[in-house]
């Protein structure tokens, strides 16, 4: 936890292959990639490309076939199943696609219940809660549940749970999919924004071009291969 | 902070399926439970109350209290046996009571006795005086009242009340040894007993003493006259409480299993619905047992919430029902239900946790 010097995430001819029966398919394939301690990273492809799988690998969502993962110094490549969820408690935020607030919780109990799976201190645990909202803009809105509050809030609630636990890596799933460019382009701004402001590592997973502006690094992935990074 | 427990709060229709179900369970659970009980205390309480380990019957009555006759000199054989303390002679008839004010005749066991039963007092001092037992409430006997019994309509007044001493759904009515034996030759001409002779004895065993081996004892003692078993032998003995008893179980059993079946159900479904919200759960951190304990803690609580509710119902339910009908609630019975409906619920929350188990983090990600 906590910012580190190292990479923030360092993959290392990472490969993800699914078998069914006889049949292999390489969803990942020899892929290498650091990102930097506070650097944005925009991976882009097609549907099918790879490109969830290789965010899954670096978030500990999913175990890698070959190749090393290291996050923050820690090599995450042989965790079990259990280790792994610690590790993503404790290092890694998520905002997904969808948001995926909790419908019955409000905007401060979606983050709290990052810290309530890990059994912190309820009292500071709060206080970041508090924090993490009035920064987002969201103080007023804290005690709202998410059928309250526009598209908007949701979104900058999600983000917030990504930071309830100080990650050393966020990764983004396709932000923009749902929305219009301009909706899209203000959630873009807002999310590199908390990213930018806490000095942490991101990884945004998106299909549109017209996002990858907003990174320092666009990365591209074709049927599982990853292309040559190219400043954006 | 308790997910369940907010998500309980703040969607309850959710869970409105399972909490009817199990209320309307939990109330026939109460329900078949008190029947059970009110029919074995309603056929069994004249003999649970009585004083001594052991019972003795003529080994020709096969565990009949009606049929058993025990003569003076046998009784006497009986006293002397090595490790009895105590001897007291018992009788009863079973009939028809002419209650004041009454078109429905009570049906009544009178009982005449040596030694008090439990929660009964002495014998009354005088011979035409009952204690009645409190059931006869409902067929409207009041304290005061004189009762004609038999065809003789023998006349017999209450003089204050015991409770649970009912014998086959008769109701008890305690009074001297004279009273019984005058009512028994009025009612039953043929039956008239020869004074000293009893039905059945109540025998207690001297400190230390083994009643099996008393028993034994006393059943060589009196040449085979007698048959002694112990008082928990004699309950059991009478006709139809083992098959009524087991009969009922199995429907409660029954029961209890529909329970967890309908929590199963339910929670399997919840699950199947939730795997979505458990996927990011677990993407951001919860472990399955975390997950799983959401689970049962939310069964655990539906089941407390339908008890609490199905009892209600339960006593809305009984309170419609006639007096007459032996259904009685306790709160030992209650206390099995809650219990039994709590790790039933759990059981069947459980099914959940190979689903929960299985659900993939990686799937928040799509």
């Amino acid at each position: 936890m906590g910012h580190h010097r190292e990479a923030a995430l360092k993959l290392d001819n990472v490969r993800k292959v699914y078998r069914s029966g006889d049949a292999e398919t390489v969803a990942v394939d020899r892929a290498s990639l650091e990102v930097g301690p506070a650097e944005i990273v925009a991976l882009v492809g097609p549907s099918g490309s790879g490109k969830t799988t290789l965010l899954s690998i670096s978030g500990g969502l999913l175990s890698p076939s070959g190749g090393r993962v290291v996050v923050a110094g820690d090599d995450i490549s042989g965790y079990d199943p259990k280790r792994l969820t610690r590790f993503r408690r404790e290092n890694v935020g998520f905002v997904f696609q969808s948001v995926n607030l909790v419908p019955f919780l409000t905007a401060r109990e979606n983050l709290l219940v990052v810290a309530d799976f890990s059994r912190r201190d309820k009292k500071k645990s709060k206080a970041r809660a508090d924090q993490l909202l009035a920064e987002l803009g969201l103080a007023e809105r804290a005690g709202n549940l998410p059928r309250q509050l526009s598209g908007g809030e949701r979104q900058r609630v999600a983000v917030g749970r990504a930071f309830m636990n100080q990650p050393d890596l966020v990764l983004i799933d396709e932000p923009t999919s749902a929305l219009d460019t301009k909706l899209g382009e203000q959630v873009m701004e807002l999310i590199v924004t908390e990213v930018r402001a806490r000095g942490t590592a991101a990884v945004i997973v998106t299909h549109d071009m017209r996002m990858t502006h907003f990174a320092d690094r666009t990365l591209t992935i074709v049927d599982g291969i990853l292309g040559d990074p190219a400043t954006s | 902070m308790k997910l369940a427990l907010l998500e309980l709060r703040r969607r309850p229709w959710r869970f409105a399926p399972a909490v009817i179900a199990l209320v309307l369970l939990t109330g026939l659970l109460l329900t078949l439970g008190g029947l059970l009980d009110g029919l074995y205390n309603g056929f069994t309480g004249a003999l649970r109350a009585q004083p001594g380990a052991l019972l003795t019957y003529a080994s020709d009555a096969n565990l009949s209290v009606v049929r058993s006759r025990i003569d003076a000199a046998t009784i006497a054989q009986v006293e002397r046996v090595p490790g009895v303390e105590q001897v007291g002679g018992l009788g009863t008839v079973l009939l028809g009571a002419e209650v004041p004010g009454q078109a429905t005749e009570a049906s009544v066991a009178l009982f005449g006795y040596q030694r008090a039963p439990g929660g009964v007092p002495a014998p009354p001092e005088h011979a035409g005086q009952v204690y009645a037992d409190t059931s006869l409430k409902a067929y409207g006997v009041k304290e005061g009242n004189t009762l004609l019994l038999g065809p003789q309509r023998y006349p017999v007044s209450v003089v204050g009340w015991v409770s649970d001493t009912d014998f086959l759904l008769q109701g008890g009515l305690w009074g001297t040894v004279e009273t019984w034996r005058e009512v028994l030759g009025s009612a039953r001409p043929d039956q008239v007993l020869a004074s000293g002779t009893f039905q059945v004895l109540t025998v207690s065993t001297t400190a230390g003493a083994d009643p099996a081996r008393v028993a034994a004892a006393i059943d060589a003692a009196t040449g085979g006259k007698t048959q002694t078993v112990t008082r928990s032998f004699a309950v059991d003995s009478l006709p139809g409480i083992t098959q009524q008893r087991s009969t009922f179980n199995a429907i409660i059993d029954t029961t209890f299993f529909v329970a967890a079946l309908v929590v199963a159900l339910f929670f399997v479904l919840l699950t199947i619905e939730r795997v979505g919200i458990y996927a990011v759960f677990k993407a951001i951190g919860a472990s399955s047992g975390q997950l799983f304990a959401q689970v049962v803690l939310q069964a655990v609580v539906i089941a407390v919430v339908s008890f609490m509710v199905g009892a209600l119902l339960a006593l809305a339910v009984g309170s419609l029902i006639p007096p007459q009908v032996p259904l009685q609630f306790s709160a030992s019975r209650a206390l099995q239900v809650a219990v039994g409906l709590v790790v039933m619920s759990t059981l069947g929350s459980a099914v959940s946790l190979r689903r929960v188990v299985r659900i993939d983090p990686a799937t928040a990600i799509s």
